[in-house]
Formats: structure tokens, C-alpha cells, sequence
């Protein structure tokens, strides 16, 4: 898999510092499972994370931190989780580990449908933040847009173009408020996307604005 | 709006990366508690420190750095030495846990299972450089403009999203982003022994 678009080196570190909301995090975090570039951007950033905190103060512990510390040593029932994630981790899937986490597979999801040839299916959405997939059938135009804040799109399967570029899978789209678009679908399959924003869009048309009062995003 | 940023007064000489990887290595193979007490004296202390940062009570803190150091030696043998530095992993192991615990949900985190051939591929060059990047890069960030330390500490530390931070420093998202760029830049080149 070719990768072409990547993450913004401060999306990255806010992915890295804990700050970003569960949806973004989800995008970015299944970016970097098929990327190994961006990979390679996060192992670099974590160990600024890990030098900072090494050149921390250190808060002053309780008397009795340690050995109750010790006492919880030998107690292994939590362990076996973790094994068997290791070997869930290796099955065959076309999605990254982190979206699978969440909904299993992309075959059986319950989509809605909000217009020809559109449709969404919410993966989180709660008070923090929203994440969701979008299926796009070939030739679907999405109404043209701002933001008020960022937004991630990770093209899982199909494609799509806009005035930054042409996204195929694995690649993703990290933009801000200094963006507008109106992505296009291309080729001859559905275009499925896992979309995350910290804001409301910003519709440019009449028609955008109604539907952003029915689909909420 | 006055930051006070906590790596100021960062003590450049108390630090010698290889030494805690190594010993945490030696515990994945001989699980030597004594290893461990080394361990959990020297880290345990500055993980409170960070997750304090994060907004935690200093008792949950304090169950959350159990927590963290437990997982330590439950998984210290998928540490691997040749890819992070012992206190990048823990720092990894504790932001997940504190973050989970906080929003009550989980972060997610990326995998490694697509990319078998990563572990092929760790550079050389990379494994002395970990043994004094500690120390660099105290010096690295005490010397970054404030503009920079500030949104770094922000982000880092207080786990503001980009737009909080922009709303509380008044300052367009755009500019958040570039000076966290413009920072991450330097600290990188001092990762890579450039700076």
C-alpha cells in the first residue's frame, strides 16, 4: 500500500500527549497502523514524551507505595488479556486494529442513509467528540465546506478527490479552519472514510446547512 | 498568560537512559523484584509527577502510578530496548492508563500488526544516541522561545486539544499548530543529535 498524505506533525503530538478527543484519536491511531511512516514520526515524538517526563521532578510518594506495589506482584489474573489481544491482533482484516476494535467489520455494519448515495454509520458519539464512517457511492459529490475546527478523514476503501488532492486507502486527510472543500468520489467503487472533527462544519450552501441540522455532523 | 514550565529546573546529571533499559531488560528475564524496587524508586516518583500535570488527585495519582508500574512488570518483556528508551515505554504505559481512567473511556492505541517488518528495521545508529538524549534534550526545550515551551506544556502537559489552546491564548488554530510544529522540530533534531 502506497501511503501519500499523512498526519500534521502536531496532530501527532497531540496524539502522543493524550490530548486529543477519543474520535480523533481513533483516526490517527488507525492511520498509524497502516503507515509506517507516521509510525516512525510517533516513536520519535513518544520518546520527547518519555525524555520530558525523565527530566520531571519527581511528586513525593506515599510511605506505604511500595510495598503495596510489591504485594500485587505475583498476582497474574490480568494478565492473560493481554495475550490473547496479541493473538487477535494477527487475524486477517482489510481495517486497522484500532477501528476494529470498535465495530468488527466493515461488511455487516447497519448503514444510514442521508441522501443519494451517502451514508453514515456513528463508530463514537458522545459529549467529547464524534467519529463516524461515511460510504459514498462512485460520482457522489458532498456539498461544499469549511471547518471550525480540524478534521481527519481516513479513506479506508475506494477514493476521493478535493483542492488538496486525491486520498486512496490508507491515506489521510488532516486539515483545519483554513480549509474548504467538496470531496468528489472517483473510480468504481464505494468510498468508505472514517471521519473525525473537534468542531461543527462549516456549510457554504443553503442546501448544506439543512442537512447539517438532519446529520448532526 | 504566564506558564510555568516544570523542565526549567530539570537536573541535566541524574540520568543515564541505557542504564534503567538495561536494567529493566534484566528484570524481564530474572522478574528480580530488586530489580523492580531500583525501578519503581526511580520512575514511580516522576509518573506521579506527570500524571499530577494531567489534573489527577494526588491519591488516584498515586493508584494510577500502582497501576502503571504493575503493568511494568507484567509486560516488561515486550519492551524492547532497541526501539524506545525505558522511560518512553513507561511514559507510553502510564498516558494510555491516566487518560483511559480520566475521560472514562479508552484511548486508542495504534498496532504494530500490520507492519510485521518494523522490527526488521530499527536503525544502528539509533541505540547509543538513547543513552544521553535525556539530558540534550532538557537543554533542547529550556531553550525553545516561550511561545513554543508554552503550547508544548499545554498540549503535553494540561492534555489541551489544539482549539482549547488557541481560545485560551487567543491566538488563531493556525498558530497553535505551527508552533508546536516549529518546536517539535527542534526537539526532533536534537533526538537525532543535529540540535
Amino acid at each position: 500500500m502506497k501511503i501519500n498524505h499523512h498526519l500534521d506533525e502536531a496532530t501527532i503530538f497531540s496524539y502522543v500527549a493524550g490530548s486529543l478527543s477519543q474520535g480523533m484519536a481513533l483516526v490517527v491511531a488507525s492511520h498509524i497502523s497502516l503507515c509506517q511512516s507516521c509510525q516512525d514520526r510517533v516513536f520519535d515524538l513518544e520518546a520527547i514524551g518519555g525524555a520530558l517526563v525523565e527530566q520531571m521532578v519527581g511528586a513525593e510518594m506515599s510511605d506505604v507505595s511500595l510495598e503495596q506495589a510489591l504485594a500485587r506482584l505475583d498476582d497474574n489474573t490480568e494478565s492473560l488479556s493481554s495475550i490473547s489481544q496479541g493473538i487477535e491482533a494477527c487475524q486477517e482484516s482489510d481495517i486497522p486494529k484500532p477501528l476494529r476494535d470498535y465495530i468488527g467489520s466493515l461488511d455487516n455494519l447497519q448503514w444510514k442513509r442521508i441522501g443519494l448515495g451517502l451514508y453514515y454509520f456513528d463508530v463514537i458519539k458522545n459529549a467529547k467528540g464524534m467519529c463516524r464512517l461515511f460510504k459514498l457511492e462512485p460520482g457522489k459529490v458532498i456539498l461544499p465546506h469549511g471547518h471550525r475546527g480540524s478534521e481527519l478523514t481516513l479513506t479506508l476503501r475506494g477514493s476521493y478527490s478535493d483542492v488538496v488532492g486525491c486520498f486512496t486507502r490508507g491515506d489521510i486527510a488532516d486539515i483545519d479552519d483554513q480549509v474548504e472543500h467538496e470531496p468528489v468520489v472517483g473510480g468504481n467503487e464505494d468510498c468508505i472514510c472514517l471521519v473525525a472533527l473537534d468542531a461543527p462544519l462549516r456549510y457554504t450552501t443553503l442546501l448544506g446547512k439543512l442537512m447539517q441540522t438532519v446529520t448532526g455532523f | 498568560m504566564h506558564v510555568v514550565v516544570p523542565w526549567g529546573q530539570a537536573n541535566m546529571t541524574s540520568t543515564n537512559t541505557q542504564v534503567w533499559s538495561d536494567l529493566l531488560v534484566e528484570m524481564a528475564v530474572t522478574q528480580d523484584k530488586s530489580l523492580y524496587i531500583k525501578l519503581y524508586r526511580h520512575f514511580a516518583p516522576k509518573i506521579k509527577a506527570y500524571i499530577i500535570r494531567l489534573g489527577v488527585a494526588d491519591a488516584a495519582a498515586e493508584e494510577l502510578v500502582q497501576e502503571a508500574m504493575l503493568n511494568m512488570w507484567r509486560k516488561a518483556h515486550l519492551f524492547n530496548p532497541e526501539k524506545s528508551a525505558a522511560s518512553t515505554w513507561l511514559f507510553t504505559l502510564a498516558r494510555n492508563q491516566s487518560i483511559d481512567w480520566m475521560r472514562k473511556q479508552k484511548y486508542p492505541e495504534y498496532s504494530l500488526d500490520s507492519l510485521p517488518e518494523y522490527s526488521e528495521c530499527v536503525p544502528e545508529s539509533d541505540l547509543g544516541e538513547k543513552a544521553v538524549l535525556c539530558e540534550r534534550m532538557a537543554q533542547a526545550i529550556s531553550q525553545l522561545p516561550e511561545s513554543q515551551s508554552q503550547v508544548i506544556y499545554m498540549s503535553f502537559f494540561e492534555g489541551r486539544s489544539h482549539s482549547e489552546i488557541a481560545d485560551r491564548l487567543t491566538i488563531p488554530l493556525g498558530s497553535v499548530k505551527s508552533r508546536i510544529r516549529l518546536a517539535v522540530e527542534k526537539l526532533k533534531l536534537t533526538l537525532r543529535g543535529e540540535g
